[in-house]
């Protein structure tokens, strides 16, 4: 079953088309990792799935629904969580209270009041399992702006988790990081892979991270989609070749 | 129980007893009830305009519109339609809190300079409804004529009128409401929505917190809880005043919040206080007394920028 259906979509903001014509089929369990070089249309790509614009034509299906015109937190809302580049999270409260936040919107708690102590007591015996799961938990009463760049983005990516999300969007979830911290954040994701299942998007530049990761990579060059497949397809793909090698000279 | 949260009980304690005792070590230390009595609504009206600024981070510039919309709300009822002190508190809230309703829906769409250069604009709609229609408000005049009435318990009656010790405690308890009504907002799962999105819209919105309602939400509750200090405020002066919806009130409840300290709860009370201290004190030296007023808040946000109480916190930290 496919969790994620791109048709055809195409996004143009005035004469420049960003993405063109590109369609993609993400299936459960899949890890898919998009690649291309600067100013393909990667990003605006990804935020055509998150839902920061519409697409200028062509259409998104989400759990075999079409959320095309649907707005960024209704897609949240529907299982779709997203990191960004840039890491985003609340610095100046302490890890556990970012992804307790996370915890509460993902439980319909968002508008309460109050939380009774039972609810609070489930809601934090999550929030410490996410933590667990990406090896936090020893600094979860830490403030997460004066964390490591590598724990802040594991940060990041518990929030996500806390949605409880059909889908995880990560977009170069390793930007700006080390050897060291690379390889923390490349280990985390591919525990979600392959032992908690998770589908996972992702956009990233280090060509390492991507054949270590990903089942599919998709390239994108100039808004197209201008191949599709296994790493190893990819790596002996002569277009792909061309582009990047193009690219560079 | 931790360190942490037994020193912060025995804070909430010292500044609870602080508030009981006021009538007592006011009088000694030189002051007046009464002086007590407006540090403690105008601190409430700057807690208002805080809830906003300091816990959703989002500056309003017109808050005084509906501080001063409670308080010709509550001097109209006195006025023209019953001599009951609570119902003219709940109708001056209301009046206040309906319109943020209303017009909050048109301001929370805009951020930062737009949201706080909308929010003045909408402000002084107000303040010249008030200042032009004569006949209901009494114009430049201000609304007289009303008075605050004895509350009447059944068994007895509270005369909070010509006892200033009496008005004071009926004025700390509905302080005690609304504080505790906020606080406990603060502390919930919607609150921590708030907070979410002061620190970061961008991570709130893809958490999936629709942002624009929860800002709309916070902003009427915040009119909601300056109507009500506007309502005491009427009862304190027995008098509403035009002056009292200008933005430059607004301004000043501003001014306040962040001379207190604006992350946290209880420095708009602090820079209440300092505020209408020196202006009691000053004013009746110089007619000049805000530049020395201004000059203590320039001081204070070049080299305290978390304000009076956040300097306090941390150099006891």
């Amino acid at each position: 079953m496919n969790v994620l259906e791109i048709n055809n979509v195409t996004k143009r903001f005035g004469n420049l088309v960003a993405v063109r014509d590109v369609s993609l089929n993400v299936a459960k369990g899949e890890m898919c990792a998009i690649i291309g070089p600067n100013g393909a249309g990667k990003t605006t790509f990804f935020n055509l799935i998150s839902g920061f614009f519409p697409p200028t034509s062509g259409n998104i299906v989400f759990d075999g629904r079409d959320i095309t015109r649907l707005s960024t937190h209704e897609r949240v809302t529907r299982g779709m969580a997203r990191t960004f580049q840039i890491t985003e999270i609340f610095p100046e409260l302490t890890v556990f209270e970012n992804v307790r936040i996370s915890a509460e919107v993902a439980g319909g708690y968002r508008l309460r009041p109050w939380i009774s102590r039972s609810e609070a007591t489930k809601l934090h015996a999550g929030v410490e399992e996410i933590l667990k799961l990406v090896s936090l938990e020893g600094k979860a009463d830490r403030l997460v702006g004066e964390l490591a760049h590598g724990d802040q983005r594991a940060a990041e990516i518990a929030m996500a988790l806390a949605l409880e999300p059909h889908l995880l969007l990560l977009d170069e979830p390793t930007a700006g990081m080390g050897d060291q911290e690379t390889f923390q954040v490349t280990q985390l994701i591919r525990r979600l892979h392959r032992e908690s299942n998770y589908t996972i998007v992702l956009i990233e530049h280090d060509m390492r991270v991507v054949f270590h990761l990903a089942d599919r990579i998709c390239v994108l060059d100039q808004g197209r989609m201008l191949a599709q497949g296994t790493p190893q397809e990819i790596a002996a793909n002569e277009t792909v070749q061309a582009a990047y090698l193009g690219n560079a000279a | 129980m931790s360190a942490e949260q037994i020193r912060k009980l025995v804070v909430l304690a010292a500044i609870w007893a602080a508030l009981l005792l006021a009538p007592y070590w006011m009088v000694p230390l030189g002051g007046y009830t009464a002086l007590a009595t407006r540090v403690l609504v105008l601190g409430l009206a700057a807690m208002s305009v805080n809830f906003l600024l300091g816990f959703t981070g989002v500056l309003s510039f017109g808050h005084a519109a509906y501080f001063g919309l409670g308080a010709y709300g509550a001097g109209l009822t006195l006025k023209f339609l019953a001599a009951s002190t609570p119902l003219a508190l709940v109708l001056g809230m209301l009046l206040g809190g309906l319109c943020g309703a209303i017009l909050g829906t048109l301001i929370v769409r805009r951020r930062g300079v737009y949201f706080a250069m909308v929010t003045i604009a909408f402000g002084q709609v107000f303040y010249y409804i008030a200042f032009q229609w004569s006949s209901l408000t009494g114009g430049d005049d201000g609304l007289r004529g009303f008075s605050r009435q004895p509350i009447d318990f059944g068994l007895f009656k509270l005369d909070i009128l010509s006892s200033a010790d009496n008005f004071y405690y009926f004025v700390l308890f509905c302080f005690a409401l609304v504080a505790g009504a906020m606080a406990f907002i603060l502390r919930s799962p919607f609150g921590r929505t708030m907070i979410a999105i002061r620190e970061n819209e961008r991570r709130a919105r893809f958490l999936g917190i629709p942002v624009e309602r929860h800002i709309w939400i916070a902003f009427t509750l915040s009119c909601f809880f300056m109507g009500f200090a506007g309502a005491l405020y009427a009862l304190v002066n027995n008098f509403a005043d035009p002056r009292g919806l200008h933005y430059s009130q607004s301004g000043d409840f501003v001014m306040m919040a962040v001379m207190g300290g604006m992350r946290s709860f209880w420095g708009p009370l602090l820079g209440a206080a300092v505020f209408v201290v020196l202006q009691d004190y000053l004013s009746s030296i110089t007619v000049n007394w805000m530049s020395f007023v201004g000059l203590l808040f320039v001081l204070v946000v070049l080299f305290f920028p978390r304000g009076l109480l956040g300097f306090l916190q941390r150099s006891k930290a």
